[in-house]
């Protein structure tokens, strides 16, 4: 079933299009994702990451154009795509209502972990995490910084060969932040793919390279690097303010 | 029947109103807007094995002076809601004095309604409503109407205006942002509690966001301002830090940064991920925090020299090295300052 590719590419856009009726949200983005990388998706609020997340991730059809992830088609295979990504978005992650083993045992039964590998799985990511006192701690009396780091680790406790954060590290303090990239860091080392949003700039600069969105297309991608010597800027802030200044899409 | 009962009421109001304000004649003295004097709350909370006692907010002391930015810098769960909910006599704190424009937030609380301004972080604005009659309603509610104190929410609301017709429930996040504070100004309040409001928004509107509240400054309106985002820091005249119920530290932005204690090295290389590992496990190195593009290093006493320090990281296989000295940033502060960093 799995289309074989040729290139170690994880994830591809070509002409990536979705329209609202006459609004096109997402207008014909085309890029690659490469094996073990971390990739920042930028833009600012209405550019349209999130419908262009939606569709890469098989939560929505696209009107028109192609993509691939994890080797299965965005158009005829969002089904396999949903059960072979890891994701993870700060608004929902975890159920507070259960204990740490729990939301892990759940969620690696949801993403297919064979069953008899889960016990000794878990008690390795909970030695790993230094989480072991934890194990029957109910995941809402978890510190925020806490919870973050369980949530990432339970996106990719399959060993996806992608993993999505929809703006991971939104009102964590700034030592969590680091941490939580730092584990970032170690699951791209491991090969894992990351696809990541945020809305701290000095985020963008973990990655290695950035696609920053405004109004629907994709006006730049690099590494933050040869962004910053492109727009002859500073940082990767000014960056995004030279591009986002561009927008005519306005907040509406 | 209706009309002359409301005109009680109205009168009624007025009149407590009347003796706040001669209440406030004998006791405010001074330029302060606000003032918070050890303030401490404790939430129960029920899980089904025990009932834990959180402490929100311990001990919590600081000042706001008229026409004052200030900041309440922190992450979530530091406690910055519950702050504020205190400071707008929403709640009421266990123990602690505050003092609002003079007015004491448990005894003279109506007085301090009508004297403040509250954005709280989440719903504010009545989803069912059109953006004009969310306005109304404020403005109604405070005796007021649009057009007294129009001149408050012009700059602001003339973005909204094409959409007056709208519900507030079909506008984009920062159109809600900024209806919200038009709604929070409109009966021309003399201290604005703004509750997180640039949170999860990009950093453009950011940027927008914080110069419309310069313009609000500039009207000699006292604003405090609570945010997760610590490069907003530099845009207040002054910051407390907050974290897990306590303030860090207090002071201008200027202040906080000139006094890092340490001196800050950045570091990078071609393999950011390596290097990490490699300069924490160096013992001379006090602390190691990855800023992105660089990683941001500390000694513990003697210091190294850079030359010294890139000699042990070619011979750790590094290149295209560079350390340089640094000013410290907000963030270097509120890690230093953070208990788990002095543990």
């Amino acid at each position: 079933m799995k289309q074989s590719l040729p290139t170690d590419i994880v994830l591809s856009a070509e002409n990536l299009t979705k329209k609202f009726g006459s609004f096109t949200a997402v207008d014909s983005i085309s890029f690659e994702v490469r094996k073990g990388e971390i990739f920042g998706f930028l833009g600012a609020n209405g550019a349209g990451k999130t419908t262009a997340m939606r569709m890469l991730t098989g939560l929505s059809n696209a009107s028109s154009g192609k993509g691939t992830v994890a080797g299965y088609d965005i158009n005829t295979q969002s089904e396999q795509i949903k059960k072979t990504i890891g994701y993870m978005s700060q608004k929902f992650a975890l159920y507070d209502d259960l204990k740490v083993w729990e939301n892990i045992r759940l969620f690696a039964g949801i993403y297919g972990v064979p069953a008899k590998e889960i016990a000794p799985r878990t008690d390795r990511l909970l030695r790993q995490l230094d989480f072991e006192k934890e194990r029957n701690t109910l995941v809402k009396s978890l510190p925020l910084g806490w919870k973050q780091k369980l949530a990432f680790s339970v996106a990719i406790f399959h060993e996806p060969s992608i993993v999505f954060l929809d703006e991971p590290t939104g009102g964590v303090d700034p030592a969590a932040r680091r941490t939580f990239w730092e584990m970032i860091y170690q699951a791209a080392d491991r090969g894992i793919t990351v696809f990541v949003t945020t809305h701290y700039m000095d985020e963008a600069e973990y990655c290695n390279r950035v696609s920053i969105m405004v109004d629907g297309k994709i006006e730049a991608l690099d590494t933050p690097g040869n962004l910053k010597k492109q727009f002859n800027a500073q940082s990767m802030d000014e960056v995004f303010h030279q591009l986002a200044r561009k927008s005519t899409r306005k907040a509406d | 029947m209706m009309a002359s009962s409301k005109l009680e009421c109205t009168e009624r109001w007025t009149f407590n109103f009347n003796t706040n304000m001669q209440a406030l004649h004998t006791t405010s003295t001074s330029d302060l807007a606000l003032s918070c004097q050890s303030v401490s709350k404790r939430y129960v909370r029920n899980s089904p094995f025990e009932k834990v006692n959180v402490s929100a907010l311990e001990d919590i002391s600081f000042e706001v002076n008229r026409g004052e930015l200030f900041g309440i810098i922190g992450p979530d769960g530091a406690g910055k809601t519950t702050l504020f909910r205190i400071l707008t006599t929403l709640l009421l704190a266990d123990s602690g004095v505050v003092r609002v424009e003079g007015f004491d937030v448990v005894t003279d609380f109506r007085a301090i309604r009508n004297e403040v301004g509250y954005m709280p972080g989440r719903f504010s604005l009545y989803q069912d409503l059109t953006v004009e009659e969310n306005l109304n309603v404020f403005a109604k509610v405070f005796n007021t109407s649009i057009e007294e104190n129009y001149h408050l929410i012009e700059a602001i609301y003339k973005q909204l205006e094409p959409f007056k017709k709208r519900r507030a429930g079909k506008l984009s996040g920062g159109m809600k942002q900024k209806l919200a504070l038009c709604c929070a100004l409109i009966h021309k309040p003399r201290v604005l509690f703004l509750d997180e409001p640039t949170t999860g928004v990009d950093p453009v509107s950011r940027k927008e966001f914080w110069e419309m509240l310069k313009r609000l400054k500039a009207q000699q309106i006292t604003i405090l301002v609570s945010t997760p985002y610590m490069d907003e820091a530099s845009l207040c005249d002054r910051i407390a830090l907050l974290l897990q119920g306590r303030i860090l530290k207090i002071d201008t932005p200027q202040n906080i940064v000139s006094q890092y204690p340490h001196e800050l090295w950045s570091v990078s290389s071609d393999e950011m991920s390596k290097l990490l590992t490699d300069l924490r496990n160096i013992p001379a190195i006090r602390s190691g925090y990855s800023f992105g593009e660089s990683h941001h290093i500390t000694f513990k006493n003697k210091e190294w020299s850079m030359d010294a320090l890139r000699a042990e990281l070619e011979k750790l296989g590094h290149s295209s090295i560079v350390i340089k000295k640094i000013e410290a940033s907000i963030e270097d502060c509120f890690m230093d300052l953070s208990p788990e960093s002095k543990g």
